[in-house]
């Protein structure tokens, strides 16, 4: 007969709390609640806020009016935001010019020279300083009276242009101020990057013969890969932000030649002759389809990469 | 009886206030004053003027906050709902309207009623003025007109004009000199509206240009395009500087102080600036905008500056007693002096500093302005129907050629606007 094994059964067991029995689960959401919370109420909320906001024409004072999808029907004949759309591809594609440009010059830091951390830091220093001084000094540079540029193209006997002044040219001279600071940006990040290329790969590719672009191309820019990717993201987003060089260089002008969406946006709804907050709210959905475009692909391409380990 | 009994009290009442603008009962209890004269001249002489206030009434706990004069633009909206101030400072005619159809502006018609506001006051009445009632006060007010270098057109042997043909003969010997007429900056779009206004009234009249901004006259019309069409004759014959798309209105005031444009169509404020950069007595000038059509009557751009009592405030009776206080003679010379503001008073009853300018400005606007006073383009048409305005006159300003499809646009932005 077999006996079972002593239970001691008078012992007394407290009740678990519900806290303690759900601990493992719970825990992490206590944790991430306060950032969810904030991140409700400043980014999930404000989002749908604003889609419904579209749909109304508001002054921010009075009574808002109930006026459908006609705030879009207004935008797609809007000839200031047809060329607000264009400016912003424009933005979108020459931007981009700041990723090579980056790491061409992280390359070329890449090396032991004495004092090299020295012109590290004078190459990084334009992403240092404010974007409201950089426009300043570039609305200086471009000035078609006293300005460097100018003056230089007077050397080759070039008459003077006035960039900014310019309805066809303005938005090419702001892309190239804003140029300046994100390929130091770039550069850093490749820089970084460059830190952890395999020298045993670039060794072995060596001994096999490469050298020049072709080492570039199928060695060391491979590994810079995650370098790539995070420059890719910060430099579009980036040009979707596009606001501070635009209101500082020309404020929207030569007649509202280089305005963005974003820069429209502000001024449609919140600057001294705005106050259309519906308008203002369509321009800002429009803003964030786009950017959701972009969003979406980092993300899908970062869990893909999650998924790959 | 009781109606004669009211009578008398409201006799009693109106006396009294009428006597407390002299000589005031000291007022007990709050006030707090939002202002946006935020640079350092006016923010001296408004503390200044604060400070005589509080001794004439000790006893009155006064709160006052000086708030950016850009910034205070958007954040107007926000206080006047949320935390009202008992008194606030803003501009005259359609800037104020926003707030006056909110219901944010108290209706300040009694102080208007009152005989040393009505009979002094008169001059600034209009501006002040929507659906037949007043909203505010003026506090201070600036001429438009040219500022022009003395020394060149003595130099030339040019005398000040008063018809356009004049106007154009001494351009065009200016311009044969190797100078520029007009400097200008168009950067920030207003000083666009400045010549527009004044093309404008001059060509069509001071009647005309009201109807325009206020939406009733298609901008497609043919008096339109008249007065784009006299504007053309100066931008044809290269009378604005180069390039004045990229410049501030400061930016634009080297190009006079070094000779290189000889005339600035530009508020009154324009003058300390130019002075300070070291144009002397007998560099500097003024003239009134010439006439173009003698059929109309000559009326000029005077912006007014205002002080209202926000419909939320809580001390209404000290903001009144305030506002009465702003608006009298004393005052007004104090802080429209030449140490001072350095501008217009409104108070009739008030003297104006000896300053040339200021003194030109006085006789032109009392004596010369038959047909009106306007405010200016921003503040007398509707804030987006400016905007869009504005930027189609600096276009027009570089490319000449794109009028019809400028005016195309504004036609259309009438029709949605009003």
């Amino acid at each position: 007969m077999t006996v079972s094994p002593a239970v001691p059964t008078d012992r007394y067991v407290p009740p678990r709390g519900w806290y303690k029995r759900n601990e493992i689960r719970v825990t992490p959401w206590l944790f991430l609640a306060p950032g969810i919370l904030f991140f409700l109420f400043y980014v999930i909320f404000p989002v749908f806020q604003s889609f419904n906001l579209s749909l109304y024409k508001w002054d921010g004072l009075g009574e808002a009016e109930y006026v459908g999808l006609r705030n879009y029907q207004e935008l797609a004949t809007d000839r200031a935001f047809e060329t607000s759309l264009w400016n912003n591809l424009k933005w979108l594609l020459l931007y981009l010019l700041a990723i090579p440009a980056g790491l061409f010059i992280a390359l070329f830091l890449n090396q032991t020279v004495t004092g090299i951390r020295l012109y590290k830091s004078l190459f990084f220093f334009p992403f240092v300083i404010s974007q409201v001084v950089v426009g300043l000094v570039f609305t200086w540079f471009y000035d078609p009276t006293f300005g460097l540029l100018n003056t230089i193209l007077g050397w080759f006997g070039a008459g003077p242009i006035a960039v900014l002044g310019d309805p066809t040219l303005a938005t090419y001279g702001i892309i190239a101020a804003g140029l300046w600071p994100q390929t130091a940006y770039c550069m850093i990040l490749y820089l970084t990057g460059l830190n952890a290329v395999d020298p045993e790969q670039v060794e072995a590719a060596r001994l096999d013969g490469a050298k020049g672009w072709r080492m570039l191309w199928y060695v060391i820019i491979p590994q810079l890969k995650p370098a790539t990717f995070i420059a890719f993201v910060v430099t579009i987003i980036g040009a979707l932000r596009s606001f501070d060089l635009i209101s500082i260089m020309t404020n929207g002008g030569p007649f509202g030649s280089t305005r963005v969406l974003s820069f429209y946006m502000f001024e449609k709804a919140l600057s001294e002759y705005g106050f259309r907050m519906g308008y203002g709210a369509a321009i800002a959905v429009v803003l964030f389809l786009i950017m959701l475009l972009f969003i979406a692909y980092f993300l899908w391409s970062m869990w893909r990469e999650e998924r790959g380990r | 009886m009781s109606s004669i009994l009211k009578g008398a009290a409201l006799a009693v009442l109106m006396g009294s206030s009428a006597f407390a603008a002299g000589h005031s009962e000291p007022l007990t209890g709050d006030l707090t004053i939002f202002l946006d004269t935020s640079n350092p001249a006016p923010r001296a002489t408004m503390e200044e003027m604060i400070g005589r206030f509080q001794e004439m009434h000790p006893d009155l706990n006064i709160e006052t906050t000086i708030i950016d004069r850009e910034a205070y633009k958007t954040q107007i909206r926000n206080f006047l709902t949320a935390s009202a101030p008992d008194v606030a400072t803003w501009y005259a005619a359609n800037r104020m309207r926003p707030y006056v159809d909110a219901g944010l502006f108290e209706d300040v018609s009694d102080l208007w009623a009152e005989p040393e506001i009505a009979e002094n006051l008169a001059s600034t009445k209009g501006a002040m003025t929507i659906d037949d009632k007043q909203w505010g006060v003026p506090y201070t007010y600036y001429q438009w007109g040219v500022y022009y270098r003395e020394d060149i057109f003595n130099e030339l042997g040019l005398e000040e004009p008063t018809t356009w043909e004049e106007e154009k003969a001494n351009c065009q010997a200016i311009i044969d000199s190797g100078r520029k007429c007009y400097t200008i900056g168009t950067k920030f779009l207003w000083t666009a509206g400045g010549w527009f206004d004044y093309l404008n009234m001059r060509t069509n009249g001071f009647d005309f240009h009201m109807a325009l901004t206020q939406g009733e006259v298609e901008w497609t019309d043919d008096r339109v395009r008249q007065t784009f069409a006299n504007w053309r004759e100066l931008i044809d014959m290269g009378a604005f500087i180069d390039n004045h798309q990229t410049y501030s209105w400061q930016e634009a005031l080297p190009f006079m102080v070094s000779g290189e444009a000889t005339a600035y169509l530009m508020g009154n404020f324009a003058v300390a600036p130019l002075r300070e950069a070291g144009l002397g007595e007998d560099q500097l000038d003024f003239y009134q905008f010439v006439q173009i059509n003698p059929d109309v009557e000559l009326s000029e751009d005077a912006p007014t500056d205002t002080f209202h009592i926000p419909a939320n405030a809580e001390n209404k009776d000290n903001a009144r007693a305030f506002l009465r206080f702003v608006v009298s003679a004393e005052n007004q010379t104090i802080i429209n002096g030449g140490d001072a503001l350095g501008q217009l008073p409104v108070n009739a009853a008030s003297s104006v500093d000896d300053d040339e300018m200021l003194q030109q400005g006085f006789e032109m606007l009392s004596s010369n302005s038959p047909g009106g006073v306007a405010q200016f383009f921003d503040r007398d048409a509707p804030a987006e129907m400016a905007s869009v305005a504005m930027e189609g006159f600096q276009e027009f300003m570089v490319f000449p050629d794109n009028l019809d499809d400028i005016l195309s646009r504004l036609e259309q932005a009438r029709q949605r606007i009003y």
